[in-house]
């Protein structure tokens, strides 16, 4: 059984894994990070998308191995100094989760378009999160969300 | 100075949690020596087995246990339908897992218990089963059909319901318009974002049930009657759940195979589906073929409706399976007035999933039918849709108002609700660009849809679901506790699932007992906390469980001024009840009822015959449901090349009554247009030929995008109900029974001039592609 060494959340495990261990399987079943949901056995819905070396992926789209090396960082590993993560903020400033299943990955993937576009406008941010289904909400407080955390980030950023 | 709670846009208590991963979701559980359950279901749409092995799963590394049907036949009972809606219905037996007979594809026939899911999975591969093919029965009016085969024994029919009012003869007889029409409501699958998980625990005496459910305190009942299992000995807890919409109010095989394998085996399991697992098994929503006759007068008044249901039952009656069609019985005629109203409803045997309830059941199908038809007769007469609907619908001053299917409706105001839409929409400019581009043939379309919906939701009143012979009642159940250092628990029966009801429970009872929101923490969801409860679907928790909660907090009160009256050495009535506060009129003295908290747990100065405690609860049984109602306008660009349709603009202005909190009310609001607007033009459950469906992934069943969907412009009129002291109404289904017609009659607005008449759902670009080219030819 092939050995790997990933980080998650500042912490380096070592795992011995079966080859066809998916990632989200090893986050949530070995590893107790049970914040990354899965919602799909597609990779559509995007409710277990996490930071891959900064990169954001659908865990349930990478086998373990793959991840070896890499760096991890899940919804749970968002905040620092345990305060929320500006986008995590906005979505409770804009009630953009209702059931909180797709959330995890919503915020990820917020995150994510933010590399590309640091202030999108609504068409972007609905573009960029076509990768990621909620039922609940019907996207447009999640939009809002995305938007309102873009300016806090980018606020932080250019802070003093 | 107390700032009021009720109607404030409150953030929610509950997202903390959700947004940083720390969840309950059953999934999560992981219990010492816990044991993975996984279930080989049948390929076949409809097949007698003849042979089960599960000997080659047996032995295979991890696996502990595997077991067919067979092996549970003593035991494993019968799903129970809750809803016996007529006399001459056919409740077929209804095995958890299949020992004799597979009637859809996805019934569990057999399963694996191992150490993992990963082993559990590959053992399930060993299972040899073999099947003697059977037809499938696919199609509604063949299955009618004498010479159909059957899907039970004893027919395909499962039962008929019918309900008459006023002459509908004469109201058809010498009509000078009939508008003729069939709609076909597609089969949808319900598609909550966590997929349904269940986890038994036990102890050898007694069992914990987790359950990704919407209903943990019927599901307590159903499994002590279904496994024999006392009821005082099952726990049900339905920790964090991931939406249901309808889907997670269900009594399912899983969960009872768990509670048999966990019985079976003295160790604790837990069994999660995947997506494709879950769109076979998870109970579908509507599917029915609508046949719709509506007589007016030349001026557009309403003289009858007509209506005849075929209802997909599916291969079998769940909980509450017959029932859903009848939901909508008596809400065809809607908003308006008629002389003369008849429905009638034939429940039919299918091989597929069985179908139940999906937000609105019932009540979307019967909204579409209506509105639908009121715009083709508005097409009919030549006359604005908005204004057919004005000649018709009940006006303000008539409420309360017994409608011709025999409800009454409390309040409304349906001239104020769409008088601002219209305005909000910019009404008249849209129809003034639509003529433009109708007139310099542009390709691209615009189409105006219009839903001036009500529907009827709080379910419900315990003496109404009797004479329907529903299995149980329609109250709720809320306790409010002072704990010793004057915060307040509160506890309900109603099982949240993403609605919020921390926060809107915490808001009502600041209010009622003056204490600060912070103070106020709400438990639900767990049979032996929450321990009596009607839960969650149908618009009832705030409706019904918010009004128990409000009224154990006046309980509470009442306690706290005979114990403050005590302390302040006054007579009860010389105490007025003012921010948290009894003040003794005229004087300064005053004692909180935060004070008389921790004056009641110490008890060292209680009154003669007061208990050391103040606390109490309550239920509640509502006299009437409440009926939200509002106008929806979407305004939508038809591409006539392309067949796309794309959502211009959506208005929606709804009452719902009293508002306990904007941002959670706006958010159903969102959320429910969405899946109305997906039935409309994405979403549809596809079974091919041979009974297999072909829309098992989010590949294949399109969910709406928030790339799909536009921004949603929302708005409120306020009526107060008059059945419930808050004057709430519910918004947890309104904006799902609204849209779809909206959508799709916008649709059919763009498509008029080119003689198209009807676009059958979801109106995909081929399907509206096809229904030009129709009407070309």
């Amino acid at each position: 059984m092939p050995r790997i060494s990933v980080t998650v959340d500042g912490i380096t495990y070592e795992e011995d894994v079966e080859p066809r261990l998916l990632l989200v399987h090893l986050l949530r079943e070995r590893l107790g990070k049970t914040g990354t949901p899965i919602g799909c056995d597609t990779s559509n819905c995007g409710a277990c998308t996490v930071m891959l070396d900064g990169k954001s992926a659908k865990s349930c789209s990478v086998l373990a191995v793959q991840a070896d090396g890499c760096e991890v960082v899940t919804i749970e590993g968002l905040g620092a100094n345990g305060s929320m993560h500006p986008m995590q903020r906005a979505f409770h400033e804009e009630h953009a989760l209702q059931c909180g299943y797709c959330t995890p990955g919503m915020v990820m993937a917020a995150i994510d378009l933010l590399r590309d576009d640091p202030d999108p406008s609504e068409e972007t941010v609905r573009q960029g999160l076509e990768g990621n289904l909620c039922r609940c909400t019907g996207y447009c407080n999640i939009v809002r969300a995305v938007r309102r955390g873009a300016q806090e980030m980018g606020q932080a950023v250019s802070a003093p | 100075m107390t700032v009021q709670e009720v109607g404030r846009p409150r953030r929610r208590k509950e997202d903390q949690r959700l947004l940083t991963g720390r969840t309950r979701w059953t999934d999560n559980l992981a219990l010492p020596g816990m044991l993975h359950v996984v279930f080989l279901r049948s390929p076949m749409a409809h097949a007698r087995i003849t042979r089960v092995d599960v000997s080659g799963a047996r032995g295979l590394p991890g696996v502990v246990a595997a077991f067919s049907g067979q092996d549970f036949a003593g035991e494993q009972g019968s799903l129970p339908c809750g809803w016996p809606v007529s006399e001459d219905i056919v409740i077929p037996d209804h095995p958890p897992m299949a020992v004799s007979e597979v009637r859809y594809v996805g019934e569990a026939v057999a399963c694996v218990v191992a150490t993992d899911r990963y082993r559990a999975a590959d053992a399930v591969e060993a299972i040899e089963i073999d099947y003697e093919p059977l037809d499938p029965v696919l199609d509604m009016n063949e299955a009618l059909r004498p010479d159909s085969p059957k899907v039970h024994e004893a027919g395909n029919r499962a039962y008929t319901f019918n309900l008459a009012s006023g002459d509908v003869e004469a109201a058809f007889r010498d009509a000078p318009v009939v508008i003729d029409r069939t709609y076909v409501q597609q089969r949808l699958i319900p598609s909550a974002m966590e997929p349904r998980a269940v986890a038994v625990g036990t102890d050898g005496d007694t069992y914990t049930v987790w359950s990704s459910t919407q209903i943990p305190h019927i599901l307590r009942i159903m499994l002590a009657v279904i496994t024999g299992v006392p009821e005082q000995r099952i726990r049900v807890i339905a920790p964090d759940v991931g939406g249901g919409f309808g889907s997670k109010l269900q009594v399912t095989a899983e969960e009872v195979l768990c509670l048999l394998l966990a019985r079976r085996l003295g160790r604790p399991v837990k069994w999660t589906e995947s997506r494709s697992e879950g769109n076979l098994t998870v109970h579908h929503g509507r599917d029915q073929i609508q046949h719709v006759r509506l007589a007016a007068d030349a001026d557009g008044r309403l003289r009858g409706l007509q209506v005849e249901l075929l209802a997909d039952m599916g291969a079998y009656l769940m909980l509450v399976t017959p029932g859903i069609p009848l939901l909508g019985a008596q809400l065809f005629n809607a908003i308006y007035k008629m002389d003369a109203y008849a429905f009638g409803c034939t429940g039919v045997f299918t091989t597929k999933m069985p179908t139940d309830a999906y937000r609105g059941a019932g009540r979307p199908e019967a909204t579409f039918a209506i509105e639908r038809t009121m715009d083709e007769l508005a097409a009919e007469l030549g006359m604005d849709p908005m204004e057919v609907r004005r000649r018709n619908w009940i006006r303000h001053e008539e409420f309360p108002y017994t409608t011709i299917s025999g409800l009454t409706y409390d309040s409304g105001n349906y001239e104020a609700a769409t008088d601002r839409a219209l305005a909000l929409f910019g009404y008249d400019k849209l129809r003034a660009e639509q003529a433009d581009r109708r007139d310099r043939g542009d390709p691209v379309q615009l189409g105006i849809g219009i839903s001036t919906y009500t529907e009827m939701c709080g379910l419900a009143p315990s003496r109404l679901l009797g004479e329907a012979n529903y299995a149980v009642g329609g109250w709720e159940h809320g306790s409010v506790r002072m704990l010793p250092t004057g915060k307040v628990e509160v506890i309900t029966g109603s099982s949240p699932h993403g609605q919020g009801h921390v926060t809107a429970w915490s808001q009502i009872v600041a209010d009622a007992l003056g204490v600060p929101f912070e103070d106020v923490t709400v438990l639900h969801g767990d049979t032996a906390i929450a321990h009596k409860g009607m839960d969650t679907y149908g618009s009832r928790s705030l409706v019904v469980g918010g009004i128990a909660v409000l009224r154990a907090c006046e309980k509470v009160k009442d306690k706290a001024r005979t114990l403050a009256a005590h302390l302040l050495e006054c007579s009860p009535d010389d105490l007025e009840f003012e921010a948290g506060a009894f003040k003794v009129r005229g004087t300064d003295a005053q004692r909180t009822i935060q004070e008389l908290a921790y004056a009641a747990f110490t008890a060292h100065s209680l009154p003669d015959g007061v208990e050391a405690r103040l606390d109490s609860d309550a239920t509640f049984d509502p006299e009437n449901y409440s009926f939200p109602h509002g106008t929806h306008l979407c305004a939508v660009e038809v591409d006539t090349e392309t067949g796309m349709a794309r959502i211009r603009s959506y208005v929606a202005v709804d009452d719902i009554g009293t508002v306990v909190n904007p941002l959670i009310a706006d958010g159903q609001v969102h959320g429910g247009i969405a899946q109305g607007i997906a039935q409309a033009l994405y979403e549809e459950a596809v079974y091919d030929a041979d009974g297999n469906l072909l829309t098992t992934t989010m590949a294949d069943y399109l969910l709406p995008t928030a790339a799909d969907l536009p921004a949603f412009q929302l708005d409120r009129t306020e009526t107060p109900a008059t059945s419930n002291p808050l004057g709430v109404k519910g918004v947890g289904e309104a904006g799902t029974i609204a849209s779809t017609p909206a959508v799709v009659n916008a649709v059919v607005d763009a498509l008029r001039p080119s003689g198209v008449h009807d676009v059958p759902m979801p109106c995909t670009p081929e399907r509206v592609w096809r229904a030009l080219e129709g009407a070309r030819r």
